[in-house]
């Protein structure tokens, strides 16, 4: 994949009352522009992508109604790699020089509800009636047995709390900017076992947005274009385990985030231990462990010690998440994933301020996870 | 009187003094799924038959739901919300189910024990018939 990011913009996540999820899209896309240098008049593709916002299409009366082709597309909490796939994927197809892509969303408080009609996600409406359809019961069931099975401790659970909302203070535009102690997060009331309040991120709003052309033609826009080396969607195999799933084969199948991240890796000819900057999804804690090992960055059961000795801190081995990722930004579904590659083009560009990962870095790395076992991976360089 | 109902028919014989869920296995490859559907989502194949699934499996994976699940789809009372628990039972058919359990403490619940398939009432219908539902016990 030879296609280049030349702008990125971002509308900080967190709570914004009286202020629209189009109307964030809107100012993330204008800011992606600015950044690049561009204007609206200049984009060929546009790809948008909301839980909330029904049709982000419908954001053309804003920017402008200049007759491009702008395509809807929603993965659950993978819709932000995706909307750079498909942007990336309609310049290689040559259907335009410049396109964009835009995520934005706008949560009510607590937990995602799959709305009152199950038939819509293909499951018995009883197994909602009897409270099944609730993603933090996988997200607890799945780190539980990983936890049984690889020998990790609750203490791996709240370090990783602790890193993400430490880096969460160090990011002027994170939702949540007070450091928790360990104390405070191994306290926090339990959730769904063994993950605590602490442990999970909570939906939220904002949006992200990231324009990319040929990166034959970068240097025309930007002197610090960020390459996408590789970009990979992939959907779940029969056998691994996926949240809102009513049976599981006894004979287990890696996940899809395993299968994107090796694909990506080998796509762009280098391995995960060349990446000096990694965002994954860390819906909870738990997961964050678990995407550790699932996308290639150590064996499993090596999170306990690896995250211990601040191996995933900004000053570690292997930074992850260090923006303050889900826990400290929150999720608005739409934008979640470009805000990940946000956070990468900024480490790259060596423009992080205060969590500026040390070493000049130039290779980086963004995962998202979603409903029903959807996965992007993503790896980029300068 | 009020007549017991399961929650959805096709998913468990009832009334049964020994209820069994029902799962469809794929005449092609073997595979077991629950519930039953008509295709197979590991093989592709488009024919199945019912089966009835043991009563009996092991606590592969739990957890304890501490807060009201979003409502809808959750039909049970906020106010009067207790926690409950939630696992994986796999069973000898090579399928793990999803069910709520009875119990809801953690010092109760262990992976690898041995549970057993109950059904109990889960709430009543506006005809005044109870529905009623499966769940997963510790085996006595």
């Amino acid at each position: 994949m030879d296609i280049a990011i030349i702008g990125i913009g971002l509308h900080p996540f967190g709570r914004h009352e009286g202020v629209s999820a189009m109307e964030m899209g809107v100012i993330a896309a204008r800011r992606a522009l600015d950044d690049a240098g561009l204007s609206w008049q200049d984009v060929d593709i546009a790809c948008g992508g909301s839980l909330q916002v029904l049709q982000p299409d419908t954001m053309g009366k804003f920017m402008g109604l200049t007759g491009i082709p702008f395509t809807n597309l929603y993965n659950g909490c993978a819709t932000g790699g995706n909307l750079l796939l498909s942007a990336a994927n309609a310049i290689l197809a040559g259907s335009g020089d410049v396109a964009i892509a835009i995520g934005m969303d706008k949560h009510p408080r607590g937990a995602f509800s799959v709305g009152d009609d199950l038939a819509g996600i293909g499951l018995g409406q009883w197994y909602g009636e009897v409270g099944l359809a609730v993603n933090p019961q996988f997200f607890g069931m799945k780190t539980q047995r990983y936890m049984h099975d690889h020998g990790i401790s609750e203490d791996t659970l709240h370090r990783i709390a602790v890193k993400a909302f430490e880096n969460g203070s160090r990011n002027p535009q994170a939702w949540r900017r007070r450091a928790l102690s360990y104390e405070e997060i191994a306290t926090s009331e339990m959730v769904c076992d063994p993950l605590r309040k602490y442990h999970f991120c909570s939906p939220s709003e904002g949006a992200a947005a990231m324009v990319v052309c040929r990166a034959d033609r970068a240097a025309r826009y930007t002197t610090k274009p960020i390459h996408i080396r590789a970009d990979v969607f992939k959907t779940r195999l029969y056998g691994s385990f996926e949240v809102m799933h009513a049976s599981i084969p006894a004979d287990s199948r890696p996940s899809p985030s395993v299968q994107a991240s090796r694909s990506a890796f080998e796509a762009a000819g280098i391995g995960p231990e060349e990446i000096d900057v990694a965002q994954v999804q860390d819906t909870e804690a738990g997961h964050e462990m678990m995407h550790m090992a699932e996308c290639g960055f150590c064996k499993d059961g090596e999170q306990e010690a690896l995250v211990r000795d601040g191996a995933t801190g900004i000053g570690g081995r292997i930074p992850i998440n260090t923006d303050g990722g889900l826990l400290a930004n929150g999720e608005p579904i739409g934008a979640s994933g470009l805000r990940q590659v946000y956070e990468v083009c900024l480490q790259l560009r060596g423009e992080a301020g205060q969590r500026q990962v040390p070493g000049d870095p130039s290779t980086g790395f963004t995962h998202v996870y979603g409903f029903p076992g959807v996965s992007c991976a993503t790896v980029l360089s300068r | 009187m009020s007549t017991q109902i399961p929650i959805q028919e096709g998913l468990f014989t009832w009334p049964a003094p020994s209820p069994q869920l029902i799962g469809s296995r794929c005449l092609n490859c073997g595979e077991v799924t629950f519930p039953a559907q008509p295709s197979c989502p590991a093989c592709t194949s488009d024919r199945t038959e019912e089966v009835l699934l043991s009563r009996r499996g092991t606590l592969w994976t739990w957890t304890i739901q501490h807060f009201p699940p979003p409502s809808p789809p959750w039909l049970g009372d906020p106010k009067a919300f207790e926690p409950f628990g939630v696992g994986y039972v796999e069973l000898p058919e090579g399928v793990r189910v999803e069910a709520p359990l009875t119990e809801n403490d953690a010092d109760s619940l262990e992976i690898g024990m041995e549970m057993e398939l109950v059904v109990r009432r889960f709430d009543e219908d506006a005809d005044g018939n109870e529905r009623m539902t499966f769940y997963f016990k510790p085996a006595a």
